[in-house]
């Protein structure tokens, strides 16, 4: 019987193929996103910076970085679980995404719901696939900042899956 | 709008951080309608492999015309926020070129503004994305 890979080389597996999906974009490191992982299960965390606020008077976030930040977990979160079998059964070679052959989803429509002012704080993010076919997906994303129960944003999106046939 | 307010609106938009991070510039404003621009940046770009800019850069930049042209509403004004925003992406801007977003508030209750808005790049016959909003209307002005 085959002895169970080490955990240690499962989590650096998974870790690496996380942060080739998330380091190739720009944007996700201009607005300062970053994502953890337990298991699966991913959460982005967008730090709170001056810049990122919309009303200087309240203070509050600004609508569009609270809606660009849901998007990015939008597009993360579904790239990750499209990847996930591959990354677990190592079909998929981290070394050809590093070298910027991943193609990531593309959004076709994007709805954001503002529930409360975005507080001048950190805030978090987790998408949930809500149907992934061959060439288009739909996501839901729920943002919050203190509480996990008191969502300041939620969105839902469509998404246009790349093609990866060979 | 007179020159004197149409520069206060513009100072007012150009103002918020996050805008000006983003290096967005009111090519005009008044009556309820807006124009924004934003150049391009590659710090801005979503996918690393064609340089298009990042879905979300292009929601910030329709959020931003959306509530310059609410601001600019008489009926409206300042210290709105976003209800709700729906982008409707219709094809990756070209690398390199600036995008600009046209935003109409178009119907103002006495709760309620209500936003449309396209956003192009240098070809203006063919939108990069459209957007329709809904924003707050300040209690204080009823």
């Amino acid at each position: 019987m085959k002895k169970p890979e080490p955990v240690t080389q499962v989590k650096r597996r998974r870790d690496l193929a996380l942060s080739v999906i998330v380091n190739q974009v720009p944007y996700i490191n201009f607005l300062g996103v970053t994502f953890d992982r337990h298991g699966d299960e991913l959460t982005a965390t967008m730090r709170f910076h001056e810049n990122l606020i919309g009303n200087p008077e309240l203070p509050a976030l600004h609508g569009g970085a609270t809606a660009a930040f849901l998007e990015i977990t939008s597009i993360v979160g579904l790239a990750w679980t499209s990847l996930w079998d591959e990354i677990e059964t190592e079909r998929l070679n981290v070394k050809s995404l590093q070298a910027g052959e991943l193609a990531l989803p593309k959004t076709i429509d994007f709805t954001v719901d503002y529930l409360r002012s975005g507080l001048p704080r950190d805030a978090y993010a987790r998408a949930r696939v809500n149907r992934s076919g061959r060439r288009y997906a739909s996501v839901h994303v729920e943002g919050w900042q203190d509480n996990r129960d008191r969502l300041f944003a939620q969105a839902s999106g469509h998404f246009l899956m790349p093609q990866r046939d060979g | 709008m007179n020159n004197i307010v149409l520069g206060k609106a513009r100072q007012f938009i150009e103002s918020i951080p996050h805008s000006r991070k983003m290096g967005m510039r009111v090519v005009e404003i008044g009556d309820g309608k807006a124009v924004v621009e934003m150049p391009y940046d590659p710090a801005l770009i979503g996918d690393p492999v064609t340089k298009v800019l990042h879905g979300g850069a292009v929601s910030a930049l329709m959020d931003t015309a959306s509530g310059a042209a609410v601001v600019s509403h008489h009926a409206a004004g300042v210290g709105t926020a976003t209800l709700g925003l729906r982008i409707d992406y219709m094809r990756p801007a070209t690398p390199g070129q600036a995008i600009t977003a046209s935003a109409e508030c178009y119907h103002v209750t006495r709760t309620v503004a209500f936003v449309r808005a396209t956003a192009c790049d240098a070809d203006m016959d063919r939108p990069v994305a459209t957007a329709t909003g809904t924003f707050t209307v300040p209690t204080a002005l009823k």
